[in-house]
């Protein structure tokens, strides 16, 4: 690495940066130091939010039933805001800064507003943490009025919101800078434009977020008489979906990005790839009524217009990505000479790269388990099935944990030799990571699923309704979903853990890459340091990606009907 | 590359690979299918959740509840009465920490008038074993329309977290077999 100073012309600060040996970027030093940062604070959220989702899902092994009821909705309440907030956030603010920064050669926009973010954030988080760890504001991630919380249980998200916010306008500003010093040709690259899609979602998300948390702050702190319960979920949810589609566009982000480094993938045509993560823009946001189609005093005309994102258009986005990024995959490994037959590219793609595997499997499970039975989920009166039971965690474990936090696992894998300049330690540990992370969460999203479909609640200490005046029993079936999800979150949380060892490992004993440009232990595609030069439209076939997308549609449709038939037999009412 | 600019400046003129142009098609077709199927599914379907809707103070709310259970109640199970509304009548429903009140005794194929809502929280009607699952806000008086289709006794879990008796929190309907009125 040349670690040499290089100034900017007609920069206000000094600023310094190298080129990267692997890349060819331009990295900053205070990019890289934010990045850094926000990188590590995300991996101590994740290791702390893994750790209260595994005692969570031991307590509902109905066999095991490891915590007093109390500390159980306690940890689910610090669970749900640990991971799916300041985990993934966090990470997602590295990932905007990689992508306007480093991708576009730049230097960050005010580096000093971006500490003043992170500072903001982690104060927020912690507030939070400790107002959840008091024990008066178990009121679960979704704080549900007229359910109350302490008040410093909101302030503390609204402080990291606020410093989300802040990080957001670096992000658009960093862009800004790009264009004006000219540090890029033409557009933008899809990677970049993909985090841009998840940085305009996420200014919406944030704002709906302050919209509804400041007054039910003012509302606990007895400033404000009431708050209507039903306008509290179509507000909340336009953060709470609308952050979960912020994840989408991150990761589908995240999976071009790897598609480029590991078998240097070109999109099949950039207007198609932009189209679709601008159909995220447009209908994303609707997506609140997802969570209100059980709800008393909506019109249906109403739910179905919001839940289907009018149309399905942004699952039709999401669909179009699930066919280029494989063909994006495809093309380039056929490019790269693996040409025979119809999966010859994917058996011999860099499977033993934990950054491939876990972007692939990410892309897979995300498809196939949160993406269709989302879409089943969200569909008015199939809702009425599922609607709180435990199908609904089943169906965003699918997306939250085996879509965006295994492609943000298989992501680090390059930000460590790349932006924190160590090589990683125990390759072969790293080989078998996102495997069995993979493979847990697909076990804890389908277990839950099926526990769901047989009727489990959602944040529930004890199906067996021990301490109830009418008792009721559950279908013994759950009783082994339950045990099964159990022994998915065990595996999970290994995969968790070896995630955690070797990034930690790595960071502090990793070989130091600064010094020269050595070769990897997982290596970057040739192609990753210069613009391809290949055209891809029209140069080659996809046979296996049209198979692999075929067998997704006809998952999809068989699951979809089956739902229908269910709904048609339980009792009617209208 | 999708880390580097598009090769052509003008890329918004490339043409579309063919196989991208199908999906999109199947794909944006599949959509407006499941899109109309909601819709047709309320002409068609026999199970479509009610939007009628009233607002109403809890207090009014419980009231309501009680006059109808001292009007019909026909037994008493575990300190909780057992009410046999009239068939095609209204029936109550209330939803408060930490229990469903009071029982509901119907019979198999016939319509009521179902009234939801809560005395305090939120809650979740969650009706077992046929995994009917329905919000219940307080201040919202929900008014559903019920046909059950088989007789047999039903369990009513809470399923929208309410506090730490959250778990406690059953209830129970019972459908009576749709002639001569013997008890299941």
């Amino acid at each position: 690495m040349t670690a040499a100073d290089i100034p900017i012309s007609g920069a206000r600060r000094d600023v310094v940066s190298r080129i990267c040996g692997y890349t060819g970027f331009r990295v900053e030093a205070a990019a890289q130091q934010l990045i850094k940062a926000n990188a590590v604070v995300a991996v101590i959220f994740l290791a702390w939010g893994g750790l209260m989702g595994l005692l969570v899902a031991l307590t509902r092994w109905p066999a095991v039933h490891l915590l007093p009821a109390d500390w159980f909705y306690l940890l689910l309440t610090g669970h749900g805001a640990n991971v799916l907030l300041f985990w993934i956030i966090f990470f997602e603010v590295a990932v905007l800064y990689f992508a306007s920064a480093v991708i576009l050669s730049s230097r960050l926009a005010a580096p000093r507003i971006a500490w003043l973010a992170f500072v903001l954030m982690v104060l927020g988080a912690i507030t939070a943490n400790v107002a959840v760890l008091q024990g008066n504001s178990s009121v679960m991630f979704t704080s549900y009025p007229p359910m109350e919380a302490a008040p410093h249980f909101y302030l503390g998200l609204i402080l990291f919101a606020v410093g989300a916010l802040l990080a957001l306008g670096v992000f658009f500003a960093t862009l800004v800078i790009a264009r004006e010093e000219r540090t890029y040709q033409g557009s933008i690259p899809l990677v970049t434009f993909g985090a841009l899609t998840a940085a305009i979602i996420a200014v919406f998300t944030l704002a709906s977020g302050a919209i509804i948390l400041v007054p039910t702050f003012l509302w606990s702190l007895g400033l404000i008489p009431y708050i209507d319960p039903l306008m509290y979920k179509v507000v909340w949810w336009g953060m709470g979906h609308s952050s979960q589609q912020v994840n989408v566009a991150a990761h589908v982000s995240v999976w071009y990005l790897i598609a480029a480094l590991t078998v240097g993938a070109k999109p099949l045509s950039e207007k198609v790839s932009r189209t679709a993560f601008f159909l995220y823009i447009l209908f994303l946001q609707l997506a609140s009524a997802h969570h209100l189609l059980a709800e008393p005093g909506l019109s249906s005309a109403w739910k179905i217009v919001n839940a289907s994102y009018l149309m399905y258009l942004a699952v039709l986005a999401s669909m179009i990505h699930g066919l280029t990024v494989p063909g994006a995959i495809e093309a380039a490994q056929r490019r790269n000479g693996f040409t025979k037959g119809v999966f010859e590219w994917l058996r011999k793609a860099p499977w033993g790269n934990p950054a491939f595997s876990g972007m692939f499997l990410s892309l897979v499970l995300f498809g196939f388990i949160g993406g269709i039975s989302g879409v089943v989920l969200g569909t008015e009166q199939l809702n009425v099935l599922m609607h709180n039971t435990l199908y609904a965690p089943g169906h965003f474990h699918g997306t939250v944990v085996a879509g965006t936090t295994l492609a943000f696992m298989a992501i680090t894998y390059y930000v460590l030799p790349l932006i924190f300049q160590r090589d990683i330690i125990w390759p072969k540990l790293a080989k078998y990571q996102p495997y069995i992370f993979g493979i847990g969460a697909a076990g804890i999203s389908l277990f839950m699923m099926g526990a769901g479909t047989l009727g489990v609640p959602r944040r529930h200490w004890d199906i067996t309704f021990a301490d109830a005046n009418l008792g009721f029993e559950i279908a013994p079936g759950a009783f082994l979903m339950m045990a099964l999800n159990g022994l998915s979150a065990i595996l999970a949380a290994i995969g968790g853990l070896l995630y955690i060892a070797i990034t930690v490992g790595t960071v502090l004993f990793g070989k130091r890459l600064d010094r020269e440009a050595v070769p990897l232990t997982f290596p970057l595609h040739s192609a990753a340091k210069v613009v391809g030069q290949y055209g891809s439209y029209n140069t080659v076939k996809l046979p296996g990606t049209i198979t692999l997308v075929a067998v997704f549609f006809i998952a999809f449709l068989l699951y979809y009907f089956i739902n229908w038939k269910y709904l048609s037999e339980v009792w009617l009412f209208r | 590359m999708t880390i580097a600019s598009p090769e052509k400046r003008v890329w918004w003129n490339e043409p579309i690979e063919r196989v991208e142009l199908i999906w999109i098609a199947i794909a944006f077709l599949w959509g407006l299918f499941m899109f109309f199927f909601m819709v047709a599914w309320h002409f068609f379907g026999g199970q479509n959740l009610s939007n009628e809707t009233y607002r109403v103070t809890p207090g009014e709310y419980e009231q309501k509840v009680y006059d109808f259970a001292g009007q019909y109640q026909v037994g008493e199970e575990a300190g909780v009465p057992v009410v046999q509304p009239p068939v095609g009548g209204d029936a109550y429903m209330l939803a408060r920490l930490w229990e469903w009140w009071p029982i509901l005794q119907l019979r198999e194929g016939e319509s009521y008038r179902i009234h939801l809502s809560s005395a305090d929280w939120q809650h979740g009607f969650s009706l077992l074993p046929t995994n009917i699952n329905i919000q219940v806000h307080p201040g919202y008086e929900h008014v559903i329309t019920v046909t059950p289709t088989e007789a047999g006794e039903y369990g009513i879990v809470c399923n929208e977290y309410c506090g730490i008796g959250h778990h406690q929190m059953l209830g129970r309907i019972i459908v009576l077999a749709s002639e001569g009125g013997a008890q299941p």
